[in-house]
């Protein structure tokens, strides 16, 4: 087994997936100067694609194009995939941890034999061992954990997390690859891909909610926080007084006598934080609170908090959101 | 038609989850211990889909864990499913994904099976493997996260949708194959009251790792966790200032993103 | 003095079907109940669907045998899903209980056959509501003293009176009723009847307007010259004062079941605002006054719950339980509106509004000891059982 890191670019409608960068941050610091870095990208535009990594001091890019892999099925890609790592020898496979990269890497550990690290959060090298973060128990608990033995390991990394690549000078050996995958031989073939009808989440199931308090001082400048919610495929909240008040409709009610939630981010606008309201929200991951009032009860509950005019800072925010996708 | 579904014992998900005393797992007592949530899916898909077929079809339940996870195999039962196989031996601790999918992928084997039903994680470790290392382990497909489920008209294959970002991908798999479930693929049914009578009945097949013929635990170390991390401390609520507002904001999104890992 | 009591084998741990039903009715009584229970309560519309769901899954036969497609799981079981339900919504559990204790046991044990093969599978499937009628406006602890007539004509009994404060009445497909067919033998001059919402002469009068227990329908029916088919006379004439007595037992475990739940459902609000609500530097549930009425509280329920489980059990083995069961009725009922007053304190303002459940279970729980048995009638029966204990012993 070598000491090199192999990153596996997801490309999804002939783009490459820009997690890809954030692979490469990672076997960086796993590979630190002792191995190399490569990377396959297998599908249609691949070739293409691999123009996006060149130049970020990787030593080989392998790119498949096959026909038969032209659009991703778990046992075309696992098994060209395994053929490459079996060649290559790597310690660490690198993926997104995302729909393909949960779905591939749990096949390919199987065929290498190795040990598979999902939806991790970071990836360090101590001692000259891998150390990658988790969450457990639906991220009430994280775990650093590390492969024992001279095994391969796949390690999925959650994309936002590990912040991307550099670029560097030098450039990459393109290489390309012919896996000879039958494609009769695949026996899950993806027939279409339906996009996801618009529309926000219901407040309820939202993973994300941009919530109002009665300082919106009117329905139509809920609209400044859709436009936030949007950005982050959100929904939006309100609290009760908003919502007596008329500016917002029941539906979106968070609280007591509303709905009860359970986002990863709350973020409260102009929302005092009775208790009623914290009733509704008190379980959301990260809570940011956005008051004009220092004293107000929210900023007790919440986990970041600005003092402010929403009306100022929400704009702001949703403008340095932006910047970020 | 031969229904598997697989089963596993997990915390409530509403339970406080603390470390235990000696930073090596969660702190267990007190807390509810319930069928893994996605597994419901799972269940409840294998029920509708043995009541479409009828004939002699038949669901049964595959679960590895401790003695105490007969009280959740039978709630499955209470549910509908027709019998349980109960993998459970003293030397399985804590096992992970590649230990689990090999001794159940011997125990269906040995049952027989034409598909396999799954939910698409466990919410303890959240790993996601098992199905797709027993996949490979047994040689059939697998169609991860599948929101819509059908089979075939001439019951050979199924026709699912899989939830990937943005969207759904709609598959056709060849059967036998391993199935997992998301949230929304259907609405898991209660266990009713004649439902729980009735599982009193129902065989509950125990099963040591000597039984599936397995001499010592299968695909057992190969990781090592070295520490459990709390979450950070709620407490204190982090004040973001700065000269000019859009420094403060720009600070906290910083923060949201690096620190909170929310963006 | 040494007063020797039975000896009851308890087990105290509930056995695996008992926790599965448990949990069934916890996880309904969360997921389709909760969200239809406020609306329901605010608005006093009786939430049909909910019936139907609890048919489907079995609560509506706990007392029907299996051949008439019920569960027959008994009293303990039927305690078991009255508390999960009264935590969320008692208006649904006293439909529930007067369903299954009284309407679903009488039919049962009373009807002839035809009747039952009628009208069980459907009771037993939720499909058909079941109500129990004998309060009039002259009538109530003093049940004896009921005054409707039914005078036997032909192959009918004509009834003429009017019941009042019948839960589910306007709602049910089979009503049982109590009426004199002899005005003058005290004993022997009441007999039940089997009635039906279709019967020429019977209309529904008055909607009461409550104080709780909104989302239940307590209605008067007004009996004109009702015309009943003699089959529908449940058990022989005469029998009537008989089944009365003999049903108040099974109604008032249910009672004091519901009783538990609004307990326990009080004491978990009380919890769950005393840990938000901070006042002088910090929350009110660090304060000892707060932690000393919660002790209070947990051992009310804690009592209650055992009681009303001893008496469950008791009445399904089919021993001797009214004094038991009285004793369970009053300490439950007592017991819930102790700890709802504790608990609407503990929430303060807020509680006095309609933000917070406590006020509705405030409410609900005024009932508890006035309808099935008075607390004062509790009282005469446990101490006529006490009585009689000791005039036993005690020597002349």
């Amino acid at each position: 087994m070598t000491k090199d890191v192999l990153v596996f670019g997801e490309i999804r409608n002939g783009k490459l997936k820009k997690v890809i960068k954030e692979l490469i941050s990672a076997g960086r610091r796993l590979t630190s100067g002792e191995g190399a870095i490569d990377a396959v990208l297998i599908g249609e535009g691949a070739k293409d694609a691999a123009s996006d990594i060149d130049g970020y001091g990787l030593r080989k890019i392998t790119v498949v194009e096959d026909e038969a892999l032209k659009d991703y099925s778990t046992e075309g890609y696992a098994d060209c995939l395994s053929d490459l790592i079996r060649s290559a020898d790597p310690a660490y496979v690198l993926m997104g941890a995302t729909a393909m990269g949960r779905d591939l890497g749990s096949r390919v550990v199987a065929k290498i034999d190795g040990v598979m690290f999902s939806d991790c959060v970071d990836v360090n090298a101590e001692d000259g061992r891998c150390v990658a973060r988790r969450p457990v128990y639906s991220g009430k608990l994280f775990i650093e954990i590390t492969p024992q033995g001279e095994i391969p390991s796949i390690i999925t990394i959650r994309p936002n997390n590990v912040p991307p690549a550099e670029s560097v000078d030098g450039s990459t050996e393109i290489v390309t690859h012919a896996s000879g995958i039958d494609r009769g031989s695949i026996r899950a073939i993806v027939s279409e891909i339906l996009p996801l009808a618009g529309g926000r989440p219901d407040v309820s199931e939202a993973d994300v909610i941009v919530s109002g308090g009665r300082a919106l001082k009117d329905a139509s400048n809920f609209k400044i926080l859709e436009e936030l919610t949007d950005l982050l495929g959100g929904a939006v909240g309100a609290s009760r007084a908003a919502v007596d008040a008329g500016y917002a409709d029941h539906a979106l009610q968070v609280g007591q006598t509303g709905k009860i939630v359970n986002p990863k981010l709350y973020i409260a606008c102009g929302i005092s934080g009775a208790i009623q309201h914290l009733a509704g929200m008190r379980t959301s991951k990260v809570i940011v609170a956005i008051n004009k009032d220092s004293n107000a009860p929210i900023f007790e509950k919440a986990h970041y908090g600005i003092v402010g005019d929403l009306f100022e800072v929400v704009p702001i925010l949703t403008e340095e959101i932006k910047k970020l996708m | 038609m031969k229904i598997i579904v697989l089963l596993k014992r997990v915390p409530d998900t509403e339970a406080k989850i603390l470390i235990n005393q000696n930073g090596d797992g969660i702190r267990e007592e007190g807390i509810k211990f319930v069928i893994n949530p996605y597994d419901e899916y799972a269940i409840e898909e294998g029920l509708l889909l043995r009541d479409k077929v009828g004939g002699d079809s038949k669901v049964t339940v595959v679960c590895m864990g401790a003695e105490e996870a007969t009280e959740n195999i039978r709630t499955a039962l209470a549910m509908g499913a027709d019998d349980a196989v109960h993998i459970c031996d003293p030397a399985l601790k804590k096992p992970g994904p590649l230990t689990s999918a090999t001794v159940m992928a011997k125990a269906i084997k040995d049952e027989g099976y034409d598909i396999i039903f799954c939910g698409k994680q466990a919410i303890d470790d959240d790993m996601a493997q098992v199905q797709g290392i027993m996949a490979e382990i047994l040689d059939i497909p697998q169609v991860n996260v599948a929101v819509k489920f059908e089979l075939s008209d001439d019951a050979q294959n199924v026709i699912l949708q899989r939830r990937i970002e943005g969207g759904d991908e709609k598959i056709e798999a060849r059967l036998p194959a391993i199935i997992s479930c998301e949230k929304g693929l259907n609405e898991p049914r209660y266990a009713s009251l004649p439902g729980i009578m009735k599982a009193k009945k129902k065989e509950i097949r125990t099963k040591s790792l000597a039984d599936l013929g397995f001499d010592d635990v299968p695909g057992g170390g190969k990781s090592r966790i070295l520490k459990w991390l709390p979450l950070p401390k709620g407490g204190e609520c982090r004040m973001v200032e700065a000269e000019e507002i859009s420094d403060a904001v720009g600070e906290l999104v910083r923060l949201l993103r690096e620190e909170a890992k929310v963006l | 003095m040494h007063i020797r009591f039975r000896s009851i084998e308890m087990d105290f741990e509930l056995s695996e079907e008992q926790k599965m039903i448990r949990e069934t009715a916890r996880n309904f009584a969360r997921k389709d109940l909760e969200p239809v229970a406020v609306e329901a309560n605010e608005s006093g519309v009786f939430p049909t669907e909910i019936y139907e769901k609890l048919g489907e899954l079995g609560f509506m036969g706990m007392t029907v045998p299996e051949e008439y497609g019920g569960t027959n799981l008994g009293s303990l079981c039927l305690v078991i899903a009255l508390e999960e339900i009264s935590r969320v919504c008692a208006s649904t559990a006293v439909a529930v209980s007067v369903h299954n204790s009284l309407a679903n046991r009488i039919v049962l044990k009373y009807a002839n056959d035809g009747l039952r093969d009628r009208f069980l599978p459907d009771l037993a499937s939720g499909k058909i509501l079941g109500a129990y009628a004998v309060t009039e406006p002259a009538a109530g602890s003093d049940l004896a003293s009921l005054r409707m007539s039914a005078v036997k004509k032909g192959d009918e009994y004509i009834l003429n009176g009017t019941k009042i404060f019948i839960s589910t009445g306007n709602k049910a497909g089979v009503i049982v009723v109590f009426a004199r067919t002899d005005q003058e033998d005290k004993k022997r001059g009441i007999s039940a009847f089997l009635i039906e919402p279709g019967f020429d002469g019977f209309s529904v009068g008055k909607v009461e307007d409550k104080m709780g227990l909104k989302a239940s329908t307590t209605v008067e029916l007004v009996f004109e010259d009702c015309r009943v088919p003699a089959e529908n006379m449940l058990g022989g004439e005469g029998d009537g004062l008989k089944i009365a007595l003999s049903s108040l037992d099974s109604g008032r475990i249910g009672i004091a079941a519901q009783s538990v739940g609004i307990t326990q459902a009080a004491l978990d609000e009380a919890v769950s605002f005393a840990r938000e609500r901070k006042q002088f530097g910090k929350r009110i549930i660090d304060f000892q006054s707060t932690r000393w009425k919660i002790a209070d509280m947990a051992m009310n329920l804690d009592a209650a719950r055992l009681l009303v489980y001893r008496a469950a059990v008791l009445s399904d083995s089919e021993q001797r339980s009214s004094k038991e069961v009285s004793i369970a009725k009053l300490f439950a009922s007592q017991a819930a509106n102790r700890v709802v007053y504790d608990s609407l304190q503990i929430h303060g303002g807020v509680g006095y509004t309609k933000e917070f459940l406590i006020e509705r279970l405030y409410r609900d729980a005024r009932v508890l000891e006035i309808y099935e048995g008075t607390s004062e009638i509790q009282r005469l029966v446990i101490s006529r059982e006490v009585m009689e204990e000791y005039d036993r012993m005690m020597p002349d």
